[in-house]
């Protein structure tokens, strides 16, 4: 047994033994060694999110249309606020102390608050007052600031289709593994169409600080870091004076105007009026400001050129009503029918024309804008024989031709929210319910060509934008090829982007001519003679959507020159009449400014009175 | 043979429930928020822990109304069944962390291999307290050894080399029970040896160790120039052979000298041929594990041993948990920070804050002070065991009881050492403190089974 004994001691000594050396090394480490209490306090890792500056965006002259500025958040870890100078701190940064307690509040009860990270007090401090604020952080342990930046528009202009950018909202940050919150991302216009683009790739800064907030390096060397990708820049398709002047003839008024480069698709100019200031929607003004524009009973905010798909076309559709009659040999190029002050439906009923000479074939027809002859047209084109479903074959015919020239189908722009119009389908003339006859059988229609006729003169159940006026006008302009209007530059090698693609409509090529020369016809004796410049060959169509509201809606679309055309325009202004009063001259005023820079001598009467003129009362 | 039935050992009990109660404030501190300052919340890790520790008060109350002939007749019945559930972690077993040691059962994860240290400790007790069995008998210690290897291969098994590493420690059971002095002395020197192959270079690890064993030749038998010449040269020889030679044709040769020594000894039982002998196999060994880890082993596992010894620098991993451990305890100074007052816990800069590390918590906020008085409750709670053991009457009681102190001090020391920096980070829980239901459990179970077989030691001769 006394060997036993033994091991049981030496059992109980190697016990002894080995947990003597722990405590002779706790001893060294925690009474001894002072380095591990300097390292503790030097050991407060913070992340600092590095925001990457957004991408700046220029016109396509390089005009710089959106800038940033700088403005600074104060952020505060709360455990490491010590003896805060409440009043001062208020005093520097120009707040008032109910807001100071207010902020407060609102910081400790928010979702993610946590007393030991960083919690942002303060959100956009412009830069004027930071600066003062910057001399006396030293004195308020725990505070940090954090450069962010706030959008600004050196042109106060072209609002909607910039857009803007807010914080991001909880869904947003639901949804997505990279923002934030506190994030700013774009809510409208190229701002939300370009947000990856333009936003950047945030980076993550781990520095260790020591327990007076200094930085005393970078932890593990920087090897956790993540750089910032900055945002790439992007160019825009607008001519930022040019839309400047188009939003100063849209002045006191309503309506939407659309500007685009026939032979590439970009969008020369987009403007919806009434506009607004886009410097009003950025930094912190961005709720209160919003807030007023919601209430606008104008509606301010709703871009009318993208949007507003529930006007008909009026006349301006009629060029393409005979395109389209033409390519599929509803009639001829010399086909004539006699006006006779309207297009006669019944004894009794009869769609009205303005007093002219009869045209006698399709290019006199638009020249004079007769009503008779593209009802005919139409009636033509429904009951045409070589469809064998009849005028329901007919009609759908037609709507894939509208489809093809952009009508009732949502145009690819590169800007959230566009209307795709209205278009009626046979399907939906079955649906409506008609007082007046009952088919004779199931297969025939329940409506006749004659009840919708007046979808050939561009009314009844047409809808369009001013954007897909702009885009049917540029493809007639291009004699049938077309480019998708966009609104930022593609990059030229990019052939994946839609906007590097060009296409093709059905009608050929042939049938142009003489649509083109009646467009012409159209200003230079026709119903738009206002809208004729010197030396610039205009073809254009006046329009005049039926309002039964109210004053009738004014439309024109044009191109100029007729020849290797540099622009197509479509015009809307709401109640303001015949498509001759304000559409004709607003898109010849914007022609002869884009074309020639000026506007000449002879003209400055009615570019007076079109800037003078309000519509809005 | 006495039927008086003793109360049980209180003092063992008051440690284990410091212990536990220290456990929950430190781990309480680990994961205190102060956004949620409340005591008890069963979404927290201190408030599972605080239903686990009522678990536990109840278990150790069952096991107190068990018959105590209930763990010597079900011993091999307890360590099957623990066998067969670590079989059954191996396939049906969720993987957490890189180990599959765990099985999920809807409210908790059962860590299996914990319940395999008491029911080791059962078998082991059984084996050892059997009249037939003789540790000096080949066979017989190939069956402890058995007993204890199997549990350990199949932890091995599920990749979770740190508890397998534990019941190493029975080691201490076999030689309290009559193990040979020999193999304690040869594993110590096995466990010096591979880790001062991978961290020094060659010569000099012979040199010291032939410079030892010449001090015990002249210890042993005085200064003798013939012995003396005999032991030198050969050792001079494997200096020179190991600068010159390629290595596989040095240990080539090195095999063949060793194993013609052995021979020698063998016939003529010189005690300088057999220290010679011992040195030639040493140097074998240390060349082959040097060989092997630059030749044989992948660089992912050079790094992973590399880290543990220092010779890589790992700011990431390893390394970087180590160091934040040292500087949380070494911050604590003499008193501590004070109660939820530590900023390194607090910053999340130590890993594993509730689990492995949990020790940091209690050496930042308590301090020196704070430390000694928890490893004096380790201390004496170990101590305490090994005198409950030694005075039981039944061989059984007491081997458990070995067991238990075995168990228990390795886990302690590979602890608390790794949290410091003595030993390799090798991730097992600090007993009773660490959180864990599992380990708490079965450390309950561990210790209670032995404090019924102590109150009743009176009751059973065997």
């Amino acid at each position: 047994m006394e060997t036993i004994n033994i091991r049981r001691f030496i059992i109980q000594a190697i016990i002894i033994l080995l947990s003597s050396v722990i405590l002779i090394q706790l001893f060294i480490m925690q009474v001894t060694d002072e380095s591990y209490a300097a390292m503790a306090q030097n050991n407060v890792i913070r992340d600092e999110t590095i925001y990457p500056s957004r991408g700046q965006v220029i016109d396509r002259n390089g005009h710089k249309v959106v800038n940033n500025e700088a403005v600074y958040d104060i952020i505060f870890i709360p455990r490491q606020v010590q003896e805060l100078d409440t009043n001062k701190l208020c005093q520097l940064l120009a707040i008032s102390k109910t807001d100071f307690i207010n902020n407060l509040k609102k910081v400790r009860k928010s979702k993610g608050y946590n007393p030991l990270r960083p919690q942002t007090l303060f959100k956009q401090i412009p830069a004027s007052v930071f600066s003062k604020f910057q001399e006396y952080l030293y004195q308020f342990p725990g505070f940090y600031t954090q450069v962010r930046a706030v959008r600004s528009y050196p042109f106060a202009n072209a609002a909607h289709l910039l857009g803007y950018i807010g914080e991001v909202n909880q869904k947003q940050i639901d949804a997505s593994e990279y923002y934030e919150m506190g994030d700013y991302i774009g809510i409208s216009g190229i701002e939300r169409t370009y947000e990856k683009i333009l936003r950047g790739e945030k980076g993550l800064r781990k520095n260790i600080v020591d327990v007076h907030n200094r930085e005393i390096g970078s932890y593990l060397d920087g090897e956790k870091d993540k750089e910032a990708v900055a945002g790439q820049d992007i160019q825009l398709t607008i001519d930022i004076n040019l839309q400047s002047y188009v939003e100063e003839l849209m002045k006191n008024k309503k309506g939407g105007v659309v500007a685009i480069e026939p032979s590439t698709g970009e969008i020369l100019t987009l403007v919806s009026a009434p506009y607004y200031d886009p410097n009003r929607l950025t930094g912190k003004k961005l709720g209160i400001e919003m807030a007023k524009l919601k209430r606008d009973t104008l509606k301010p905010l709703f871009n009318r050129a993208l949007m507003s798909g529930l006007y008909p076309p009026g006349s301006t559709f009629k060029p393409l009503m005979a395109l389209i009659g033409l390519q599929e040999k509803a009639f001829g190029p010399n086909f004539g029918y006699g006006c006779g002050g309207g297009y006669r439906l019944s004894a009794s009923q009869v769609i009205g024309c303005h007093g002219h000479a009869s045209a006698y074939n399709v290019k006199e027809a638009i020249k004079h804008s007769c009503n008779a002859y593209f009802c005919r047209s139409l009636y033509l084109f429904l009951e045409n024989d070589k469809y064998p479903g009849g005028r329901r074959e007919g009609l759908t015919k037609w709507v894939e031709h509208l489809a093809d020239f952009g009508l009732g189908v949502k145009l690819p722009v590169d800007l959230p929210n566009t209307s795709k119009g209205m278009v009626p389908t046979s399907a939906y003339y079955d649906t409506v319910t008609y007082k007046r006859e009952i088919p004779k059988s199931e297969n025939e229609p329940k409506w006749k060509s004659n009840w919708i006729i007046s979808l050939g003169i561009g009314q009844g159940e047409l809808g369009v934008t001013p954007l897909q006026l702009a885009h049917m006008t540029s493809i007639i302009a291009n004699r049938g090829t077309y480019y998708y209007p966009h609104i930022v530059r593609p990059e030229k090698w990019d052939t994946s982007s839609i906007y590097t693609t060009p296409y093709k409509v059905s009608v050929e090529k042939k049938y142009f001519d003489v649509v083109v020369d009646g467009m012409e016809g159209v200003v230079t004796g026709g119903t738009a003679r206002i809208a004729r410049i010197d030396d610039i060959a205009v073809c254009g169509k006046t329009g005049t959507a039926e309002n039964p509201h109210g004053e009738d809606h004014s439309l024109f679309i044009a191109f100029a020159p007729k020849d290797n055309p540099k622009i197509a325009i479509g015009v809307m202004v709401e109640n303001a009449g015949f498509g001759s009063r304000f559409g004709a001259p607003i898109a010849s005023l914007t022609i002869e400014k884009y074309l020639t820079g000026e506007i000449s001598e002879k003209r400055q009467a009615l570019e007076t009175k079109i800037l003078e003129a309000n519509l809005i009362k | 043979m006495s039927t008086k039935k003793v109360d049980p050992d209180w003092l063992t009990i008051f440690i284990y429930l410091m212990l536990v109660a220290i456990g929950y404030l430190a781990i309480y501190a680990a994961d205190y928020n102060e956004l949620y300052p409340k005591a008890w919340d069963v979404a927290r890790n201190y408030g599972k822990q605080f239903v686990w520790i009522g678990i536990c008060m109840l278990v150790a109350l069952i096991i107190q109304v068990f018959d105590t002939r209930f763990f010597t007749a079900f011993s091999y019945v307890i360590y099957g069944a623990v066998l067969l559930l670590l079989v059954a972690t191996l396939f049906f077993g969720a993987e957490i962390a890189g180990s599959k040691s765990w099985i999920r059962l809807g409210f908790f994860n059962l860590q299996s291999s914990e319940f395999a240290k008491f029911s080791t400790c059962l078998a082991l007790a059984s084996f050892l307290s059997n009249k037939k069995t003789d540790l000096d008998n080949f066979k017989h210690q190939l069956i402890a050894a058995a007993l204890i290897l199997l549990p350990t291969l199949l932890i091995l098994r599920q990749g979770d080399a740190g508890s397998a590493i534990v019941f190493v420690s029975l080691v201490l059971v076999l030689y309290r029970e009559g193990l040979s002095g020999g193999f304690l002395l040869v594993g110590i020197l096995a466990i010096v040896l591979f880790i001062s192959s991978l961290l020094f270079e060659f010569p000099y690890i012979i040199g010291l160790l032939g410079f030892i064993l010449l001090m015990t030749l002249v210890l042993r038998q005085g200064f003798q120039l013939r012995n003396m010449l005999f032991f030198l040269l050969p050792v001079v020889g494997i200096f020179v052979g190991s600068i010159y030679l390629e290595p596989l044709t040095f240990l080539i040769a090195l095999g063949v000298a060793a194993i013609l020594f052995l021979f020698i000894t063998i016939v003529s039982k010189r005690y300088t041929v057999g220290l010679l002998t011992l040195t030639l196999f040493c140097s074998i060994y240390v060349k082959g594990v040097d060989y092997i880890f630059n030749n044989v082993l992948k660089e992912h596992h050079r790094n992973r041993i590399g880290v543990v010894l220092g010779t890589i620098e790992d700011k990431k991993g390893v390394g970087y948990n180590l160091n934040q451990s040292k500087i949380a305890i070494g911050s604590g100074g003499v008193w501590g920070k004070g109660f939820l007052q530590g900023t390194q816990n607090k910053g999340d800069f130590v890993p594993e804050q509730s689990t492995d590390f949990i020790f940091c918590t209690v050496g930042e906020e308590f301090g020196f002070v704070g430390s000694c008085i928890l490893m004096g409750l380790f201390i004496i709670l170990m101590l305490r065991i090994i005198a409950l053991a030694e005075r039981q009457k039944s061989d059984f009681s007491r081997i458990y009881g070995y067991g238990v102190a075995s168990i228990i001090f390795f886990h302690f020391f590979i602890n608390m050492g790794m949290t410091i920096g003595l030993v390799p980070v090798i991730g097992i829980p600090l007993p009773f403190i660490s959180y864990g239901g599992s380990s708490l459990l079965a450390f309950t179970i561990l210790l209670f089974i032995l404090i019924k077989l102590d109150s009743e030691r009176l009751l059973y001769l065997r």
